[in-house]
């Protein structure tokens, strides 16, 4: 038995931490330059230069920053119900993380490539909610509470719209398997047809993650921070790490679902000599260049308006739009 | 007319060029910012900085102590004392500016008839105590001397509209 033991547990188990190490390695890296790309996004967009003077164009900025936010110190609040309360930065920042098992970053480099990708993802990220929502119970302050509660609402209404367009996605590739997905064939006019729905996706996305123009729950103007106001030093860093990570998270999503994945732009055969991951790269920052681009351009949502936006247009919109792209595949013969 | 609007509103029109706006910006706009403490930004020579007591050429005091800037001052932030020296000219003996409670409104640097406490063009005198913004007559004299090229320029600039 014992000669056994190496190959059957320790090997697959060194593997797995590997890969473990590998993702958080990867994704902290990512959101330490995520923050960093905002600041020097929105500086340019706003005749500013951004971050200059730690490192090279302030490429150590980031770093300096997480520095200070780890050597603060803790604040909890004498009121505040503890396990709760450091339970729902952990719970954040953990799931932006285990969602990455199933994305596909190439053909092959996937961590489980199981049958209901989708699926997995979509419950992954509507679970984020409660970690802002326990934060916002367990500061026991009014105004993270408000933020809590704000934040559930608008997640639980932008994930009814986001699960239609999934929903349209998955008829239209006919399968639930993120690889697939990507591969699936799409003619010209199914991609015509699912446009309205990644504009759709998009701006749920947004509204997903808390981002301007949907940042109410955070709205520093009328909530000061939200449900982050009572957290301060390594708590806080974990909720910023996990807000960050779920950006690239959906930027994942959305390129799996709409933008090819790993696959060359256009499906142009002269370009596929680049290795599938960097056209990945590529797509999840292009489209976090695009939740940039928003944050510098709108002025915060009023919240009955972000309301009316979810239920009264984007619910109608992608309904109707699933049965559309139903009934022409159908037509089409496709299913 | 309202089909018009719907179409506006579902085609994202306003939104797509808000977007362009900030692309544009984000591409061809050249940045405003200066970069302070490498770069600085022009001053007028009306600025209203860190005060000064200045001197005439030979060295000696300009200020009278005719108390025009302490009665003047909105702030009382000025504190003079004054007897007469040794020669019998009239000087002070204690001259303080309480810094944290000047508002730089320049009304000292108005009264006084012979230019001798100006506001200079030095506003880099940030200091980590409170103390140390309680200034003295010595250190008033000090900056005078250290800022008197300046001042004096920035006196002959603004003289014919003073």
């Amino acid at each position: 038995m014992t000669p056994d033991f190496w190959n059957d547990y320790g090997m697959p188990f060194l593997f797995m931490v590997l890969q473990i190490v590998i993702t958080i390695g990867a994704v902290i890296f990512s959101v330490a330059y995520l923050t960093y790309a905002e600041r020097k996004v929105q500086g340019a967009m706003q005749r500013r230069q951004g971050p200059t003077t730690v490192g090279p164009f302030g490429l150590l900025q980031p770093i300096a920053d997480g520095i200070k936010l780890l050597s603060k110190e803790t604040i909890i609040p004498s009121q505040a119900n503890k396990p709760v309360f450091f339970l729902a930065p952990m719970l954040l920042f953990s799931l932006a993380l285990v969602a990455w098992a199933v994305i596909p970053v190439s053909a092959k480099i996937v961590i489980a490539d199981i049958n209901v990708g989708v699926l997995y993802l979509f419950a992954i990220s509507s679970m984020g909610v409660y970690g802002v929502i326990m934060a916002g119970w367990a500061s026991n302050s009014r105004y993270a509470f408000l933020g809590g509660m704000r934040s559930a609402s608008q997640m639980v209404s932008y994930e009814v719209s986001m699960g239609l367009v999934i929903v349209c996605v998955i008829l239209a590739t006919g399968t639930m398997n993120l690889s697939e997905i990507v591969t699936a064939e799409r003619p010209v006019w199914l991609q015509i047809l699912l446009l309205p729905m990644l504009v759709v996706f998009l701006v749920s996305i947004l509204a997903e993650t808390n981002r301007a123009p949907f940042d109410l729950p955070e709205g520093e103007s009328e909530l000061s921070g939200g449900f982050m106001v009572e957290y301060s030093a390594f708590a806080y860093a974990m909720f910023f790490l996990g807000e960050y990570a779920n950006m690239i998270l959906m930027s994942a999503m959305a390129t799996i679902l709409f933008l090819g994945g790993w696959l060359p732009p256009f499906e142009i055969q002269a370009l596929a000599f680049v290795p599938g991951i960097i056209w990945f790269v590529l797509k999840v920052c292009a489209v976090l260049f695009f939740f940039l681009w928003t944050r510098a351009t709108f002025p915060r949502y009023r919240y009955d308006q972000l309301m009316r936006l979810g239920w009264k247009i984007f619910l109608p919109l992608s309904l109707i739009w699933v049965v559309v792209i139903a009934g022409t595949l159908l037509y089409m013969g496709r299913i | 007319m309202n089909l018009f609007f719907a179409a506006r509103s579902f085609l994202l029109v306003e939104i797509l060029k808000g977007m362009w706006l900030t692309l544009k910006y984000f591409f061809f706009v050249p940045r405003v910012t200066i970069n302070y403490p490498h770069e600085k930004g022009p001053l007028s020579p009306r600025f209203r900085g860190e005060h000064a007591l200045r001197r005439y050429a030979n060295g000696e005091e300009r200020c009278i102590a005719c108390k025009l800037c302490e009665a003047v001052c909105p702030a009382q932030a000025i504190t003079i004392e004054a007897e007469p020296r040794e020669d019998g000219s009239r000087r002070t003996t204690r001259y303080d500016i309480d810094m944290t409670k000047c508002i730089y409104c320049g009304l000292c640097q108005e009264a006084c008839p012979v230019d001798a406490i100006v506001e200079g063009p030095n506003f880099e005198y940030a200091t980590e105590t409170r103390e140390e913004l309680y200034y003295d007559k010595a250190k008033l004299l000090e900056n005078g001397d250290k800022w008197e090229a300046q001042i004096a320029a920035n006196l002959v600039k603004e003289a014919p509209y003073r």
